[in-house]
């Protein structure tokens, strides 16, 4: 298997890593029975535009590629226009992922979208299109420190 | 400092004394073993002479051992070989949880087509438990099949007292020692075996080529059929140069068996304690007595495998997981959840498998660079940040 020279640089140097404290939305998706959890932080100004855009996650090299890609394309944009950002919108900024991987773009996406919706709840706002996340964060609550 | 390859039960190289006498099959000395004239003669005697070798490396005669195209061959063949063979006496084989895909899928084949396979669970420690063994025990048993050595968390079963139970009962015991030939003393009498398969490719042969071990007197069905090969019990011409090579190097890893299992199990512990010292949040899977000499294997929480190992990559170092990524499926691997390990700990694990290259340096290295490449990616972790919060 081999990844692209662009999701290599987005694993080893991850854009946007981190949380924001006074975050306008948040949205966590992905399960660990898959081995895959990505938690987007969103900074929405008043005016409706993504200030600023953080991710934590939990995955495999494409995981994490996605996460700091799809990060970084939110950043600036109107939610209009944050909506519109697709997993192959992503997966092509990143020059293509593996076929087995192709289902962590679709988590960056749905990421995206939960934190939008967590965003939308917030304001007591309906944004146009956007759909409730499937929150299928399994076995979450198990984890257990040793 | 040169490439660390700490993957060696994926596969090793081939050590260049093996090569240097087995290139010659492939030019001069090429002659098929089933011809009669002289080229053909003198493979016919490198085949045999193999034999012997394989034969003394696992306590047998040379008349009980028979080349195969792999060890999964060599599993395939003994399963269904015995399966089939037994069909009207009884459908009932019993097996483990946590054996390589060559016997759990060829189980699972068995499964769907009349068969019926019992998989015995493993307790924390990778080990399945005798009582459980003889509890599992039918009229209709046929085969048990339970490997000696698992090739991702190391624990060795308790073959000897498996070989009895099966032999008391009247039920031929097959086990997969494709991890543990080589590398533990095997002795398929003294350990009551009837059936084994082992691989050249993990104990510097080439791959491609295996043995299945049958023990004088039991009879097993052919898995491939056509020529006379193998005394009419395993069709095929022989892959002259690899088995040659598969003799030479199993003469030479029994001979060193002692003393590289103990200098390899002195790195292996200094891993062990250097990582489960130094890194929170980790544990060792497997046995920490019964193990193979040369497999670590340790889960980090909080983090995901694929990601440790390519970041263990840009720094040289080559290990495998058994996180889903790494497995090509959504599941992570069925040993690490046989074990208990819930889903996400099983995502985090590392298997560093040494071999003859592996130094004392090597694992300096290792454990000098290993936290830091942790910290980072539990940095990144929303779980670890779940952690934290939660402890306050
Ligand atoms: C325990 C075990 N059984 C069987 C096999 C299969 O052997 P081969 O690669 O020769 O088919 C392997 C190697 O991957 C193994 O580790």
């Amino acid at each position: 298997m081999l990844y692209s020279e662009k999701v290599m640089d987005h694993f080893l140097n991850p854009r946007n890593v981190g949380e924001i404290e006074d975050a306008s939305g948040t949205g966590t998706v992905g399960n660990v029975k898959c081995g895959d959890i990505m938690k987007v932080y969103l900074k929405i100004s008043d005016d409706g535009t993504v200030e600023d855009a953080k991710f934590k996650t939990f995955g495999c090299g494409a995981a994490v590629a996605t996460s700091s890609m799809a990060t970084e394309m939110i950043k600036g944009k109107s939610i209009d226009e944050a909506l519109r950002i697709t997993n192959k919108a992503v997966m092509d900024a990143l020059d293509g992922l593996p076929p087995i991987k192709v289902h962590c773009s679709c988590l960056a996406e749905e990421a995206l979208h939960a934190a939008l919706w967590d965003y939308a709840q917030r304001k007591g706002i309906i944004i146009e299109g956007l759909k409730p996340p499937v929150n299928d964060i399994g076995e979450h609550d198990e984890v257990m420190a040793y | 400092m040169d490439k660390i390859y700490f993957d060696n039960a994926a596969t090793t190289y081939v050590r260049p004394e093996v090569l240097d006498i087995m290139l010659p099959f492939f030019s001069e000395r090429y002659g098929n073993p089933s011809s009669i004239y002289e080229i053909a003669r003198d493979s016919k005697k490198a085949l045999e002479h193999a034999r012997e070798q394989v034969a003394k490396a696992l306590g047998a005669q040379p008349e009980e051992i028979f080349f195969t195209g792999s060890g999964t061959e060599a599993d395939n063949w003994a399963i269904r070989g015995i399966a089939d063979l037994y069909k009207n006496r009884g459908n009932h084989i019993i097996t483990s949880s946590i054996e390589h895909h060559a016997v759990l899928h060829t189980c699972q084949y068995l499964d769907k087509n009349g068969f019926e396979t019992t998989y015995l669970p493993v307790d924390g420690d990778g080990l399945i438990s005798l009582e459980d063994l003889e509890k599992a025990i039918r009229p209709s048993t046929t085969l048990i099949t339970i490997m000696t050595a698992n090739n991702e968390i190391g624990t060795l079963q308790p073959v000897k007292e498996i070989g009895e139970i099966a032999r008391k009962r009247g039920i031929a015991f097959h086990t997969d020692a494709v991890q543990a030939v080589g590398h533990v003393p095997i002795d398929v009498k003294a350990m009551n075996i009837d059936l084994l398969s082992l691989s050249a490719h993990k104990l510097y042969g080439p791959k491609g080529v295996g043995v299945l071990f049958v023990k004088k007197g039991v009879p097993l069905k052919p898995l491939i059929f056509g020529g006379g090969q193998e005394r009419n019990r395993r069709a095929g011409t022989e892959n002259v140069a690899g088995i040659v090579a598969l003799g030479a190097a199993i003469e030479l890893a029994s001979g060193e068996l002692g003393e590289e299992s103990a200098r390899l199990s002195k790195i292996r512990d200094k891993i062990i304690d250097g990582i489960l010292s130094s890194i929170p949040h980790t544990r060792l899977n497997g046995s920490r007595e019964k193990r193979l000499p040369n497999n670590v294997n340790i889960s980090f929480q909080f983090i995901e495998g694929e990601s440790l190992l390519l970041l263990l990559d840009m720094k040289g170092i080559y290990a495998s997981s058994g996180s889903a990524c790494t497995s090509g499926s959504l599941d992570p691997s069925h040993v690490l959840l046989a074990i208990g390990l819930p889903h996400e700990t099983a995502h985090g694990s590392l298997r560093l498998t040494l071999g003859r290259g592996s130094t004392e340096e090597q694992a300096d290295y290792l454990l000098q660079e290993l936290p830091a490449i942790v910290s980072r990616l539990r940095d990144m972790s929303p779980l670890y940040e779940d952690y934290l919060k939660r402890k306050g």
